[in-house]
């Protein structure tokens, strides 16, 4: 609601819920000084909205606000975590007392660690937060959508059109005093289209959105393009012929084909499994693991992108992490506790689902840098392989460093020309060993439309990815064509 | 557990000018501890609830729910719901199921246990000895994810402005670990768990301990593959998502969004004879029962396939009014709102032991993990990645990674040609082994 606007998370939680820095101060000072190597408050307001058009017809308009406490006490490599959904100072009191229950089972090193004292960004200062949009005008967008994908091609029989927004008001205050907070909004708009032609159905879907405002959609001609993509790509499957089986080249698109990074070694390079040694990538510190036109970064600061964040869920400024630079293997994304048990610094990616959870080592925007070539080059240059230009989603084996991601709209290339439109197939690599086949780097990085959600450990968290063209010798393509 | 209160917003929501609603009260407390490499590494508490309200102005509504109970909180989420239905337009095929077909009397499925929490210390003594267990087994298990005891303790309750109000409780306990095996610099993890609504019917520690370091050992030495089309045999826990990809497909959203493989399929063949799968919400004591669905809807066995014939879809009220057919009590809910969900979900067995199958296959794949999302719900096109075992006359040889198994899910099902005689019911979808008489396994 237009009440959270430009709101000040401090004053926020203490005229709301009368929970100011001082008593958390106290009741972290109180609780837990002394006796653990870190500890931290943290107040979560948050209201979500879900409309979703289908044939025409609202199908769900709901209105969800959820709010919670969760206090963190570190001793060692342990965590203790209790939340409660009534934020209160009694209630905060009492998950203090529980949370120190593990730090009296161990022996602390009794010193604080320091708080990540740093100047918050200011990345997404909005001139109306997206979920205060008068609703009106958003079934009004999804309706002129509904009816752009249908003209957009007699073959497309059902639209369901979505626009997910919310906004989350946070603060957290460490056992040192430190206390910063952050209102963060974000919206997600949505088109799937279902094409049906001679009994034949298929499904396309696009999307985008971020840390931006309603308006957003309308500029740029960005929803009628997310109209017609969807439209687009449901038709071209129609056509689709079965994939092809086996090793081969494939050409990675722009944008959103960057879910390769997200897996292939994102995942890989989070703190948490380095630390404990169970990462395909632990130890590869300063190592070659990726061909000298690879550099890598996460970056957390770029202004409202749906993975950005003024600050993280631990209070620290987000940053930008190289973690791959030409080849070699340079960074690791933290958070305090695993920064801490390695020596290093937190990167500003301390991410949790929501206070419900205890933050843990995740990314924000992880992109490949461009390079050189002309992408109409690098297509010439394959003789026989694959174009995958919009991808569905991805896992990965952290411990083997198998990572997995879906197609959803590829051609076959045969002499350098982009020809059949193939079916939806998984790509499956190792992520230690892909990108040192990367041989082609195209100059058009591009970031996705803002879509993205990675899940770990049962915790969802908004991301981005991006990527150039490139190119890459020899991955498994797993379709049906033998 | 407050029914007064859900009584109380209901009273509300009709002053409001709301024609018909319902809503839907969760509380829960959550306790998990975590052990990793013999120390504690992580211990949570919560507790938590959430009212959830679906409201109806005639045949428009919406839906509005809030995790602060507090009265101001409340009516202002009816308030907010009842304008949001106000500007939603008409639905013809909206509104509350009627109220002939609500339950008359709730069964009760023993889904509490009776017994005594254990303390903490207990809990992490329990994670302790499940880890220890596969740290032990082989001194190749070097390294580990941890391993984890949880238990929650959950009330529910559901009400209608029709006067329905009833409410059951559940609790659930469970015990998980990740194994790390490692020989010559190559990795490998596996996991393996065990979940009850009884803390006394968890397995063994030590036995969930073993077993997660026998599947991660198994997998030492993985080769990759060429690619083959051969028999694939599918473990009971990969073979439980072919089944869940099946329900999916025949739940009524994806069926009126005309985005399913099983469109217009009913009464039809969609898989070989020995497929038979089944729905059971009233089996006493396990995970997937309850006494009424989301709508308040007496729960009853379904059969969804009955030798390879599609019996049944699985729909709730407004996906069954949109199909001009009959709800089948398949009503899901949670904090935001209604949904169609399966309960005991199972593919029956059939006769031949897991031993046999494999045996059955000359040159084939035995695949005991999935990862990826490679389903296509609309075309059935299936293809993602795969590990597991690689199976030359009839034995299990050697492991494999870094391949996929692909087809298309109704020609998969046509060509399901052994069913295994071990289903045990572990989890909520679940399956015997499965063999399928060929697939493509796509690899270098």
């Amino acid at each position: 609601m237009t009440e959270l606007a430009r709101t000040r998370p401090e004053t926020f939680f203490s005229d709301r819920f009368s929970v100011t820095s001082g008593l958390m101060e106290r009741v972290l000072g109180g609780s837990l000084i002394g006796k653990v190597d870190d500890a931290d408050i943290y107040l979560e307001y948050r209201i979500n909205e879900e409309l979703v058009l289908e044939e025409g017809i609202v199908k769900k308009a709901s209105r969800h606000v959820s709010q919670g406490a969760g206090v963190r006490a570190q001793a060692g490599t342990r965590t203790g975590y209790a939340h409660t959904d009534e934020i209160s100072i009694k209630n905060l009191e009492e998950a203090a007392r529980q949370a120190r229950a593990i730090a009296d089972r161990s022996g602390a090193s009794g010193t604080l660690a320091l708080p990540s004292r740093g100047r918050p960004h200011d990345l997404y200062t909005l001139a109306e937060q997206p979920i205060a949009a008068d609703l009106a005008r958003k079934l009004d967008l999804l309706r002129r959508i509904d009816a752009e994908t249908r003209a957009a091609d007699p073959r497309v029989k059902q639209v369901i059109a979505s626009m997910a927004s919310e906004e989350v008001v946070m603060l957290i205050a460490t056992a040192s005093g430190w206390t910063v907070g952050d209102v963060r909004p974000l919206t997600r708009l949505n088109v799937t289209a279902i094409a049906e032609e001679g009994g034949k159905r298929e499904i396309g879907s696009y999307g985008g959105g971020g840390r931006v405002t309603f308006d957003f959609f309308s500029e740029e001609g960005r929803w009628r393009r997310f109209a017609s993509e969807a439209a687009r790509q449901a038709v071209l499957k129609l056509g689709a012929v079965a994939a092809p089986a086996g090793s081969m080249t494939v050409v990675f698109g722009p944008g959103w084909p960057g879910i390769l990074l997200h897996e292939a070694i994102g995942h890989g390079l989070e703190g948490d499994f380095n630390r404990k040694g169970t990462s395909a990538f632990a130890g590869r510190m300063g190592q070659k693991v990726a061909s000298e036109l690879v550099t890598v970064v996460d970056d957390g600061t770029i202004p409202n992108r749906r993975g950005s964040l003024n600050v993280d869920d631990e209070g620290t400024p987000t940053g930008r992490t190289v973690l791959i630079e030409n080849g070699i293997l340079t960074g690791y994304m933290q958070d305090r506790l695993n920064a801490r048990l390695m020596g290093m610094k937190p990167t500003g990616n301390g991410r949790r689902e929501s206070y419900a959870y205890a933050p843990m080592p995740r990314m924000t925007n992880t992109f490949m840098l461009a390079g050189q070539d002309d992408p109409a080059d690098i297509l010439r240059s394959v003789k026989h392989g694959l174009y995958a230009v919009t991808f569905g989603g991805g896992q990965v084996d952290i411990t083997n460093g198998k990572f997995v991601f879906s197609a959803s709209e590829a051609y076959l290339v045969e002499d350098g020309r982009v020809t059949a439109p193939v079916k939806g197939a998984t790509l499956i690599g190792n992520g230690p060993e892909a990108l040192t086949h990367v041989s082609r780097v195209g100059r058009d990085l591009q970031l996705d439309e803002g879509v993205g959600t990675c899940g770990k450990d049962g915790q969802s968290v908004p991301v981005g990815v991006g990527l150039p063209t490139i190119r890459i010798d020899g991955i498994t393509v797993g379709g049906t064509a033998v | 557990m407050n029914q007064d209160l859900l009584v109380e917003v209901l009273k509300r929501a009709a002053q409001r000018g709301a024609t018909a609603a319902d809503g839907y009260l969760v509380e829960e407390t959550r306790f998990g501890a975590s052990v990793r490499m013999g120390e504690i590494e992580n211990i949570s508490h919560s507790r938590e609830q959430r009212l959830a309200l679906r409201v109806f102005a005639g045949r428009a509504s919406a839906a509005a729910s809030t995790s602060d109970l507090s009265r101001e909180s409340l009516e202002r989420v009816v308030d907010e719901a009842t304008a949001l239905a106000r500007i939603t337009g008409e639905d013809p095929h909206a509104g509350l199921p009627d109220p002939s077909v609500l339950v008359e009397r709730v069964p009760d499925l023993d889904l509490e246990d009776g017994g005594e929490d254990l303390s903490p210390e207990e809990k992490i003594e329990i994670a302790r000895r499940t880890e220890a267990a596969a740290l032990e087994s082989d001194p190749r298990i070097t390294n580990s994810e941890g391993a984890e005891y949880s238990n929650r303790h959950a009330r529910y309750a559901y009400a209608t402005s029709h006067g329905f109000v009833h409410g059951y409780a559940t609790t659930s306990f469970g015990i998980s670990v990740a194994p790390i095996a490692s020989r010559n610099g190559e990795m490998q993890r596996d996991y393996w768990y065990s979940t009850s609504r009884k803390r006394a019917r968890l397995e063994d520690p030590a036995a969930v301990g073993r077993t997660a370091a026998a599947r991660a050992l198994r997998r030492l030495g993985a080769r990759k593959m060429k690619t083959v089309e051969v028999p694939v045999v599918f473990d009971p826990d990969t073979a439980a998502s072919l089944v869940r990809s099946i329900a999916g497909a025949a739940s009524g959203p994806s069926l009126y969004r005309r985005a399913s493989f099983l469109l217009d399929r009913r009464g039809t063949k969609i898989a070989s004879p020995a497929v038979t799968i089944v729905d059971d919400p009233l089996i006493p004591a396990a995970l997937g029962s309850r006494p009424f669905d989301g709508e308040g809807l007496a729960t009853r066995r379904s059969v969804l396939v009955e030798e390879g014939v599609l019996e049944s879809y699985l729909l709730d009220t407004y996906s069954a009014r949109k199909l001009g057919l009959e709800s089948t009590h398949h009503a899901g809910r949670d904090g935001s709102g209604v949904s169609v969900s399966t309960s005991n979900l199972m593919l029956l067995p059939g006769k031949a032991t897991p031993r046999e199958l494999i045996g059955s296959v000359k040159n084939g794949f035995y695949v005991t993990e999935l990862i990826g999302f490679g389903v296509n719900g609309v075309t059935g096109d299936y293809s993602r990645g795969a590990v597991g075992l690689w199976i030359e006359n009839g034995e299990l040889a050697y492991p494999v990674e870094e391949v996929t198994v692909a087809g298309n899910l109704l020609e998969m099902l046509a060509a399901i040609d052994g069913v295994g005689d071990d289903l045990v019911l572990r989890d909520r979808t679940v399956s015997p082994t499965l063999r399928i008489g060929r697939m493509v396994v796509a690899g270098t």
